[in-house]
């Protein structure tokens, strides 16, 4: 563990990627207290009187919206709602992917194919458009977009974890472990999740920034989260038709989300180096 | 049998008087591009139900009636002129001569005949079919007894009579509606499912090509029964074309008309120019934008919260929401509409009064939910809506779905209150009823039905129908004072809150002329594309 | 291989099986009432039991998706509710702009993975890479709907280089390519990089170094001839990337496609469309699947077939 930590420490990009994380993580969980308006609080003066939203100045730092809402009240708030979606979703996704791929792997046969088949079902779905229709089935809101995202997003994990658990699988401490009487259940959690936990952390990580973008574009599609809860996707959704006249109603937003995404890789990719040094050769 | 008769003479002597005409009319020629955001989804007029399809449905087809360009003025169109009989249940319409299709057949009474059966029938799936019902032999088309209407005769190739199985005001609307357009059934059967991509009409416009998602194009009918019109050689509608992008093309000259209208975001830099002035035409619409409360459900059961609600809303807010691009409403008929009543100033905007008769009706807090079209501004309305809402203590989860849901949500009676911009919102002909039979009478307060407060009083259904039954043409103030009482009494019970109803800014290019009722027409939407001319060709 | 090739096919239909049940389930679970769209404000109860007999709605839903896997068979996806016009023909015509859009973001995403890759790969260690490597990441977290609305604004709006959206011209084509191609381009220069380093590691390059030959021609000739074919075995899987840029990308540019059809019949709930599109998508997803797995042993003998 220490060695992975002095690798991972040596990796600058993943430093970076871990303080920019760090900081959206303080500016989400002190919304309430750094914000200086009510994310959802609409001033009669914030829109002129032709009804545009104003541009950033000193009363509204990064402007107003189109509903006369203080932009970086909202930004600081969407950041809870993108790492709450972020890290709980993706956490949904690679529990059970994990589960699956090691219940797949382990099992084999019969088991292990039918969730296999599935998982090959689930690819040839353009995951956006299976997020779609699943948000146009439950209601809409937080809860719904976090399962939605969980419920697409596992597929991928699920199947690495196959590959993994098979190879493992056949390595003789898991006979001896099976020779000497040990149950399934004792094998799998014992004996085969601890190797895997390496490649869980390096997924999970790299999970975050595809669910922050995932969530993104539903919100952009108008089927994420319900406003008014301030979330970056929305925000750009709501103010897209203003792009050449207020750019800076997209591209704040825009560049929170990249930049979040951006960290949650790097760190990602950071420590898929770290705990695995036999691939640093490539990387 | 006294016979109301106004011929087409009259009719054009009515439309030299207007001031679109010119003392020369403008030389035909050259071209106009307009462009859509969306594709259209069909130009089968009897199946086409939206603004949008509409606007280019008018021009391949015709009615027996019309408007007259620019207003809300009935003009025969297709008929020559036409009789009603006293107990207003036989209605004989004279059909023009030398009237033909785009296929160069000569149009008959029979082909007037097939086009109404063809709209009530159940396999067409008309969503206009039931606008019919009072035509004698509906319920047997409809029923599946019979295919052809028992009350349409055509005794000669020139004569449609209808008969009637109650007097309706609102029938010669009816026979200026869409989805009585006359079509050729040759090619309606030759073409098969595809007939919507592929129109033969009888209009000012000839249909040339529709390529999916990218344009649809028009030429001028030569042929045209009204000579000397249309002005333009042909127009092209290009779709998949953002407002935005739109109003910057039409700045460099690359097209002529925006038809999605001026996007809010450029909407106070246009105005503010002052060379724009004579490029943006702005007119009224038959539109309401209003909130429904469902009746039936606690807690809109109780008429004070509904009075509560239409007195918390900040109407001037929201107007400034949508670039000031409307006036706030104070009823559920629009100023342009016969029976807006202009005395009446429905509930002010008073949040003390709102929660004092909250108080009186003692229903405690209340959490709702408001459903809204997920497209812009609706969602943006709906939380401005919200957050007054929330000032006098009712929370209003938002429920941003896509336009069919919400409809599903309101005709299925779960949607507590709905915002209903961008759905149910322009009105299908200029008469009060148009206003209240489908969206606020019993009719439509059914499963499946678009009344979604699902607000039902019989007494004024009744009266509603009494004032439908007064055809004759003295008694056309009375119908419309009975009809202005009728939604006093609506407004009483306030099922709805009306929020505000939108003007409308058509943008277009400097090459075209014409009055501007025509590029604001409030038939012909977004613009009156028959009477309108290229300079350049001057 | 006839018999591997065989295998494969039959599972690829029983995927698209899979798939046509599940598009079938999920929009028969969307709480939306396409009779009372088509049927209008002004109809009455009986129309709108005529419309949901003549749409089938009021049998039971097995036999409906009997029904509709029969005709699917046949290649009838079914009529539009909103357009009132058959599905397939409706999917057809809108297909061309879409393979086009995607064969843009292919070359897009070739013609910035492989140079980035290989520039990288010479330059490792250094700034250059480490600077490359990062876009790379810049690259593949930058949401589609952001990079398309900026390249318009910079590159349509403010310079005038391309036009605002719009179809037609090659001009058209280059920023919504590039929007959906981005993110692959990144993938790319990485696996480009890695997939470099281990060839030019190999003994081959080393006589061909000792031989005298030029970097230039060592890296062109050997390395890259060597490292770029597990990418041509990526290619296909990229067209199930696509289909879910393509929504996004076709609204944001205005493009045609089928992304745009997808987008517009979801907002009215046409559910005929929905499906035909789904399904036409995933056989393109499955195609594209497995042409991956057949080219990847014809590229590196290493992968033996399954």
């Amino acid at each position: 563990m220490g060695d992975t930590w002095k690798r991972f420490r040596g990796d600058k990009l993943a430093i970076v990627g871990l303080v920019v994380i760090f900081i959206f993580a303080m500016a989400a969980i002190f919304a309430p207290v750094i914000a200086p308006y009510n994310p959802t609080e609409q001033f009669f003066d914030g829109l002129t009187d032709e009804g545009s939203p104003l541009p950033p100045g000193w009363r509204f730092w990064f402007g107003t919206d189109t509903n006369g809402r203080d932009q970086f009240s909202r930004l600081l708030f969407g950041a809870q709602t993108s790492l709450l979606i972020g890290i709980v979703a993706n956490g949904i996704a690679v529990t059970i992917g994990t589960a699956l791929g090691l219940v797949a792997g382990y099992m084999r046969g019969w088991t292990g194919a039918s969730i296999m088949r599935l998982t090959d079902l689930m690819m040839a779905f353009p995951p956006l458009l299976l997020a779609i229709a699943l948000a146009a089935i439950l209601k809409p809101g937080l809860n719904i977009v976090i399962l939605v995202i969980a419920l697409v997003n596992w597929v991928q994990i699920a199947r690495v974890i196959y590959t993994e658990t098979v190879s493992l699988s056949e390595r003789e401490y898991i006979e001896a472990a099976r020779a000497l009487g040990a149950g399934n259940g004792r094998i799998l959690l014992r004996h085969l999740l601890p190797h895997l936990i390496p490649t869980v952390i390096v997924y999970a990580t790299l999970g975050i920034a595809t669910t922050v973008l995932l969530e993104a574009m539903l919100s952009f599609l108008g089927r994420g989260v319900q406003p008014p809860t301030p979330a970056w996707g929305m925000m750009i959704f709501e103010s897209q038709s203003y792009f050449l006249n207020a750019p800076w109603l997209v591209f704040i937003p825009g560049a929170a989300i990249l930049i979040l995404a951006l960290a949650f890789n790097l760190v990602g990719d950071g420590l898929r180096d770290a705990l695995d040094p036999t691939r640093r050769g490539r990387g | 049998m006294k016979k109301l008769l106004i011929s087409a003479v009259a009719a054009l002597a009515l439309l030299a008087a207007a001031p679109l005409a010119m003392a020369d009319a403008p030389k035909q020629g050259g071209q106009a591009t307009v462009t859509f955001n969306n594709d259209l989804t069909t130009l089968d007029p009897q199946v086409g139900y939206d603004w949008q399809n509409w606007s280019v449905i008018k021009s391949i087809f015709d009615g027996l009636m019309d408007y007259k360009p620019g207003t809300t003025e009935l003009v025969p169109d297709l008929a020559e002129s036409y009789t009603v009989s006293d107990d207003g249940l036989t209605y004989t319409f004279k059909l023009r001569d030398g009237v033909k299709f785009h296929n160069g057949r000569t149009m008959t009474s029979a082909n007037v005949k097939y086009s109404f059966e063809r709209a009530v029938n159940p396999a067409t799936q008309s969503p206009g079919g039931g606008y019919f019902g009072m035509i004698a032999g509906y319920d047997d088309v409809v029923g599946g007894k019979a295919t052809t209407l028992s009350g349409i005769e055509t005794p000669d190739d020139k004569t449609v009579i209808f008969k009637l199985t109650r007097p309706d005001a609102t029938f010669l609307h009816l026979m200026a509606i869409n989805f009585g357009y006359v079509v050729p059934k040759e090619e309606v059967e030759k073409a098969g499912a595809d007939w919507g991509k592929k129109p033969v009409g009888t209009g000012a416009f000839k249909f040339v090509e529709w390529v999916p998602g990218q344009s649809i194009k028009l030429e001028r009918n030569k042929d045209y029964f009204r000579a000397g019109v249309p002005y333009l050689d042909g127009v092209t509608f290009e779709f998949g074309q953002d407002p935005t992008v739109a109003v910057l093309r039409l700045k460099k000259g690359e097209i002529d008309i925006v038809g999605d209208g001026i996007p809010p975001a450029q909407f106070a830099e246009l105005m503010a120019d002052p060379a724009n002035k004579p490029l943006i035409a702005e007119g009224d619409q038959l539109h309401t934008g209003y909130v429904t409360m469902n009746v039936t459900q606690p807690p809109f059961d109780n008429v004070k919260v509904r009075q509560a609600v239409n007195m918390a809303i900040n109407k001037d807010r929201i107007v400034r929401l949508i670039n000031n691009r409307g006036v706030p409403a104070s009823q559920a008929l629009p100023p342009a509409m016969p029976g807006y009543n202009p005395d009446n100033k429905g509930y002010g905007y008073d949040p003390e009064g709102a929660k004092k008769l909250l108080a009186e009706a003692g229903v405690g807090e209340i959490n709702t939910e408001l459903y809204v079209m997920n497209v812009d501004p609706n969602p943006r309305i709906a939380q401005a809506i919200q957050q007054d809402l929330a000032a006098v203590g009712i929370k209003a989860e938002i429920r941003s779905l896509a336009q069919a849901e919400v409809i599903a949500a309101g005709g299925a009676g779960k949607a507590p209150m709905i915002w209903s911009g961008g759905m149910a919102w322009i009105a299908d002909f200029p008469d009060p009823a148009n206003f209240y039979y489908g969206i606020l009478g019993c009719a439509g307060a059914v499963e499946g039905g678009w009344n979604w407060s699902r607000y039902c009083n019989k007494a004024l259904d009744e009266r509603a129908t009494k004032a439908d039954a007064m055809v004759k043409d003295n008694q056309k103030d009375a119908r419309i004072t009975e009809w202005k009482a009728i939604f006093d009494d609506v407004l009483k019970d306030a099922p709805w809150a009306p929020i505000f109803n939108e003007k409308r800014f058509t943008y277009h290019s400097e090459r075209l002329g014409g009055d501007a009722t025509l590029f604001t027409d409030p038939i012909h939407i977004p613009v009156n594309y028959d009477y309108i001319y290229a300079r350049d060709a001057q | 291989m006839l018999h591997y090739l065989a295998r494969r096919l039959a599972a690829s239909l029983l995927i698209l099986l899979g798939v046509s049940i599940v598009t079938f389930g999920l929009t028969f679970m969307i709480p939306a009432d396409p009779v009372a769209m088509i049927a209008g404000r002004n109809s009455t109860p009986q129309m709108r039991d005529n419309i949901r007999i003549q749409l089938g709605l009021d049998k039971p839903i097995p036999e409906q998706y009997a029904r509709y896997l029969g005709r699917l068979v046949t290649g009838n996806l079914g009529m539009s509710y909103a357009r009132k016009s058959e599905v397939g023909p409706l999917v057809v015509s809108r297909l061309p702009p879409t393979l086009l859009l995607m064969l843009g973001a292919i070359i897009a995403e070739l013609l910035i993975g492989i140079p980035a890759g290989i520039y990288a790969a010479t330059r490792r260690g250094r700034f250059a890479d480490k600077a490359a490597m990062t876009l790379s990441f810049v690259s593949v977290s930058t949401p589609q709907f952001v990079l398309g609305l900026t390249l318009l604004y910079l590159f349509a709006y403010l310079w005038n280089w391309f036009p605002l959206g719009g179809y037609g011209k090659l001009s058209n084509l280059i920023l919504p390519a590039l929007t959906l191609g981005l993110a692959g381009g990144g993938w790319y220069s990485r696996m480009m990089r890695s997939s470099m380093i281990e060839v030019l590691r190999n003994d081959y390059i080393r006589t061909a170094r000792a031989k005298g030959m030029s970097e230039w021609r060592v890296t062109m000739k050997h390395g890259f001839r060597n490292a770029i074919l597990p990418i041509v075995a990526m290619i296909g899987l990229d067209v199930g990337i696509f289909m879910s840029g393509v929504v996004v990308v076709e609204n944001v540019f205005g493009w045609p496609g089928i992304g745009q059809l997808m987008w517009q019949a979801i907002q009215s709930l046409d559910i005929p469309v929905i499906m035909g599109v789904t399904i036409v998508a995933a056989c393109f997803i499955v195609l594209g699947n497995l042409i991956a797995d057949l080219v990847s042993p014809l590229i590196d003998p290493r992968i033996r077939l399954r």
